[in-house]
């Protein structure tokens, strides 16, 4: 038989504000243990929270940009629990009225037609600190220690529905986290670096037979950190959920823990162990009341979001789709394109070189384009030099290359490694009569019909003049001549 | 008559004609803390060495400028729920009895601010959580008319530190009415003032949406001194509400002919000590013949506000009271432990109290998973309807005087073994915490030889006619 899957994320974002969620302290990822903790993120006796307006500002801009409804009147909880990296022995998070709810994310389907991701809520809550055991830095130590850094980062939980529009496979479920992290980069809330736990997962899926319309029961699962470990764990899970259901079992609704090394997952918690968090109102924190001029104010400062960079890009410089999609996947990069593009006459050369030159760099580097040493405007130059002919596109390789490493705009480049086309006809006939006069062979071949020794011939030119030559013109000086 | 028994208008008089100094009226306060306080106990720790420091910082400013605030140099006992920077903060709890904070409560900033001296931290029930200040690991405090007799509770240190002259000031804190019953049974000033008045930053939480801080003193002008530095709002307590304060001394001494004064029949009935109501009636006797019209009104919901109280208070303590847990600070259990759980559970069972541990564990059986909207969100309901009896009957009135306590100071240990017997002391009290309003404890003749008190409520941030009510009864029967 074949199944279906249901899969819904809870997707845990770490905001970029520059303080914690509910205090002054900055929001840091490499400053020394406990270094940016004050009595509030500590959770001190008599120390209480006052929110961050922005970390506020920036969930709705989340809720906006994936379509949300936005609450004019949202609340915070607390939900209880005991851990030693939660200061206060409760979270505040939201529980009823968070700040945003029925949304939707468009992802392109497993079918290859347009799939609206519905979004139930977002809502805001702190991050807890970060346990430190033995075996990780602390040697032999018995004990184990709390850095409170990340204690009261601001925290954005995405969550889906099983029951409205949930992902519907493994493939479409990577597709939707990879949408949704564009979208977030894009209006830049959060940089979402999953090596720095920016963007954690948890995930629910059941499976059911093709065509049935019965939920069935669903598995949690918590502790991956990677895409590749998401994908491995559902893989996983999917698997073993159809093999229990294939012979004659049930699944059991239970939270699973994904093992790294293994690759599988194990039973946490069945649903009768699941925690009551007893969430109720934090009377610490006053209803925040959102103005619909706030959020007029966000959705007009909105950043263009992917998909509308895409569309502007196929339109209005006629690049091909599949280009416009790679060229959109990170908004730097769609901007560097865009910026290059207003001083480019040949956008798709431009797109080719982004494509394939410049990320082959960038790869080989390990670097980002951020950190890229060649401004748009000597890119844009570079591109014009090779639609003009001034100098080959292998030339041109050569002079990216450098400016890569040095940042120096092109005709600088070609200027001091004199690279410039030879466009004396003059000198290119007299450097080609001699390659004519070595080769006798292959003038015989050619004069009898061939055409491969024609490129042969080409090779030595280019080699001769190191490349600085037109081929097509030198390929028909040589033809020329040998008609002569 | 010692300095310390004086009131503060008259020894920042004396302070301003060179007649004493700081220096001399914090000795004073001192000497009469070793005289009475092993029998009082009204305090948990005595800062003698920073409160002379403090004191003598006030004598060198009253020389350098006679213009400084009313409370430089006037010694002030905080209640040990207050954090005090690199003074011990006990919160009455085994929990807490290593814990020195890193800040200064808000309150507290502002008297040190205007250069008042803090002589000491007083004595109180456990986080609060009591009405006799009998649940305190520095054993209980007692009346200092009768030490046989409680302080009341849970600010019962700083009321009794008072009316002994071991302090000329003191800030308590009131959830149910633990500035109020405390001045009632001691015979002192205690005022409550209405919730998001003076910030909460730096108390220790019991019940957050209930918690305020408040003033207690041996006269209403010197009540209003104190309130008029400690109100105000504060970024750091989000529920600190941002209105201008008004000038609590301004309309003090205006005059009450043709005041509307309320008298809720539900609060003069079965359970109320005759003696209590005798002398209640009495005094509103006095006001009426001095031109107050008095009203009989009603707070129908009033018979509703314990038990209502007990869900609220509860539910929000078991979450307040989550974060001492031996991990940061403060107590942990020193017993062999194999893992977490066991940690936790060994410091929380040996380092709270019994009354603490029973009200954490109502609150989390409220807030739990099927019973939360049949006690949490109830009490809600309930709270709205207790607050609009009191909106309904600010139509017809100015202000609303009760009885404090239903009961005179009774003796240690008479009520401990009974919680609802101990519940029901806040029986006049814990409506006004509910509702947010302020009210002020006034004495009241004695009886028996013991103090007797009447609460004066007044409309949201109208504490002025509350103080103005509390100041023309005191000036009429001044002796």
């Amino acid at each position: 038989m074949e199944y279906d899957a249901i899969i819904c994320f809870e997707t845990h974002v770490e905001l970029n504000t520059k303080t914690k969620l509910f205090c002054d302290c900055l929001v840091s990822y490499d400053a020394p243990p406990n270094s940016h903790i004050c009595p509030v993120c500590t959770g001190q006796p008599g120390a209480l929270p006052v929110l961050n307006k922005k970390a506020m500002e920036f969930a709705v801009k989340a809720g906006l940009a994936l379509n949300c409804t936005i609450n004019r009147i949202s609340r915070f909880a607390r939900k209880n629990y005991f851990y030693p990296d939660l200061p206060k022995g409760y979270q505040i998070s939201q529980y009823e009225s968070p700040f945003c709810e029925n949304g939707h994310l468009e992802i392109i389907g497993d079918d290859g037609q347009k799939y609206s991701v519905w979004i139930k809520r977002i809502h805001l809550e702190e991050d807890a600190g970060k346990l430190v055991h033995s075996s990780d830095s602390l040697g032999a130590s018995e004990f184990s220690l709390v850095d409170y850094n990340r204690s009261s980062v601001p925290l954005l939980e995405i969550v889906n529905d099983h029951e409205n529009n949930p992902i519907r496979s493994i493939t479409e479920a990577r597709a939707y986290l990879e949408k949704l992290r564009q979208v977030l980069r894009y209006i830049e809330i959060s940089e979402c670096m999953l090596e720095r736990g920016q963007f954690r997962c948890d995930v629910n899926i059941s499976v059911r037979p093709k065509g049935s319309f019965q939920l069935g029961n669903r598995a949690e699962i918590k502790n991956m950190s990677s895409y590749k470990f998401i994908m491995d764990a559902l893989e996983y899970e999917m698997k073993r959920q159809i093999d229990i259901l294939e012979s004659g079992g049930s699944v059991d609704q239970e939270t699973r823990l994904f093992d790294e090394v293994k690759g599988i997952t194990l039973p946490m918690r069945s649903k009768e162990d699941a925690p009551d968090y007893r969430y109720f109102p934090d009377p610490d924190l006053l209803e925040v009341q959102i103005d619909q001029e706030l959020i007029d104010k966000i959705q007009k400062e909105m950043p263009e979001l992917p998909d509308q960079q895409m569309k502007m890009i196929i339109r209005d410089f006629g690049i091909a789709k599949n280009d416009a999609i790679i060229l959109t996947r990170d908004k730097a990069v769609s901007e560097y394109f865009r910026l290059c593009a207003s001083l480019c006459e040949d956008k798709r050369r431009l797109a080719n070189w982004i494509i394939k030159e410049l990320f082959k760099l960038l790869k080989d580097d390990s670097s980002t384009i951020d950190r890229c040493m060649i401004i748009p405007d000597n890119f844009a130059r570079l591109i014009n030099l090779i639609s003009s002919g001034e100098i080959t596109e292998s030339i041109g390789r050569t002079v990216l290359g450098e400016m890569f490493k040095t940042g120096k705009d092109p005709e600088t480049i070609i200027e001091e490694k004199s690279l410039k086309i030879i466009s004396d006809n003059k000198i290119l006939k007299a450097i080609l009569e001699e390659i004519i006069a070595k080769n006798p062979d292959a003038v015989n071949q050619i004069k009898a019909g061939e055409s491969r020794p024609v490129d042969f011939l080409m090779g030595k030119v280019m080699k001769k003049t190191k490349g600085k030559a037109d081929p097509k013109k030198i390929k028909k000086m040589i033809l020329k001549i040998l008609a002569d | 008559m010692d300095l310390c028994d004086k009131g503060l208008t008259q020894l920042a008089d004396m302070l301003r004609k060179g007649e004493t100094t700081s220096r001399e009226i914090t000795e004073s306060a001192l000497t009469r803390i070793d005289e009475r306080d092993r029998e009082i106990n009204a305090f948990i720790t005595v800062s003698r060495e920073t409160a002379l420091k403090q004191a003598d910082q006030a004598d060198r400013r009253f020389k350098k400028n006679k213009k400084v605030p009313l409370l430089n140099g006037i010694p002030i006992a905080v209640k040990d729920i207050l954090c005090t920077k690199g003074i011990r903060t006990t919160c009455g709890s085994k929990i807490l009895t290593n814990f020195i904070p890193t800040y200064n409560a808000t309150a507290v900033d502002r008297v040190l601010r205007d250069g008042a001296v803090m002589i000491g931290k007083t004595n109180m029930d456990e986080f609060g959580m009591g009405s006799s200040t009998e649940n305190s690991i520095a054993g209980p405090a007692r009346n200092p008319d009768n030490i046989q007799y409680v302080a009341g509770g849970s600010s019962g240190g700083s009321a009794a530190a008072v009316a002994a002259g071991e302090s000329i000031l003191a800030l308590g804190t009131d959830t149910g009415g633990s500035i109020r019953q405390p001045s009632a049974f001691c015979g002192v000033v205690g005022i409550k003032p209405t919730y998001g008045r003076v910030s909460r930053y730096g108390l220790i939480s019991y019940a957050s949406s209930l918690d305020q801080i408040g003033a207690i003193a041996r006269s209403v002008e010197d009540c209003a001194i104190l309130l008029n530095c400690i109100c105000g709002h504060d970024r750091l307590d989000t529920t600190s509400v941002d209105i201008k304060k008004p000038d609590f001394l301004k309309s003090l001494n205006k005059d009450i002919k043709g005041l509307r004064i309320g008298l809720p029949e539900e609060y003069f009935i079965e359970g109320l000590d005759s003696r209590i109501r005798d002398r209640v009636l009495s005094a509103v006797g006095t006001l009426e013949r001095n031109g107050a019209k008095i009203i009989n009104i009603s707070l129908p919901h009033t018979k509703h506000a314990i038990s209502c109280y007990y869900l609220i208070a509860t539910a929000e303590a078991s979450s307040n009271l989550a974060r001492y847990d031996g991990v940061k600070y403060g107590f942990r259990s020193e017993d062999d432990f194999s893992d977490l759980i066991m940690m936790y559970e060994k410091t929380r069972s040996e380092g709270f109290g019994s009354e603490v541990k029973r009200r954490i564990m109502l609150g989390t059986y409220v807030l739990s998973a099927g019973y939360y909207d049949a006690y949490y969100l109830k009490a809600q309901k309930v709270r709205s309807l207790i607050k609009r009896d009191f909106d309904n009957a600010f139509e017809k009135v100015d202000c609303i005087i009760t009885p404090t306590s239903p009961c005179l100071p009774f003796k240690l240990g008479e009520k401990l073994d009974d919680p609802l017997q101990m519940y029901l002391v806040d029986i006049y009290t814990v409506s006004l915490n509910l509702s947010g309003l302020p009210g002020m404890n006034v004495r009241c003749e004695p009886a028996e030889g013991l103090p007797v008190g009447m609460q004066i409520i007044g409309r949201a941030f109208d504490e002025q006619t509350v103080l103005q009510v509390g100041n023309a009864y005191e000036q009429m029967t001044k002796r």
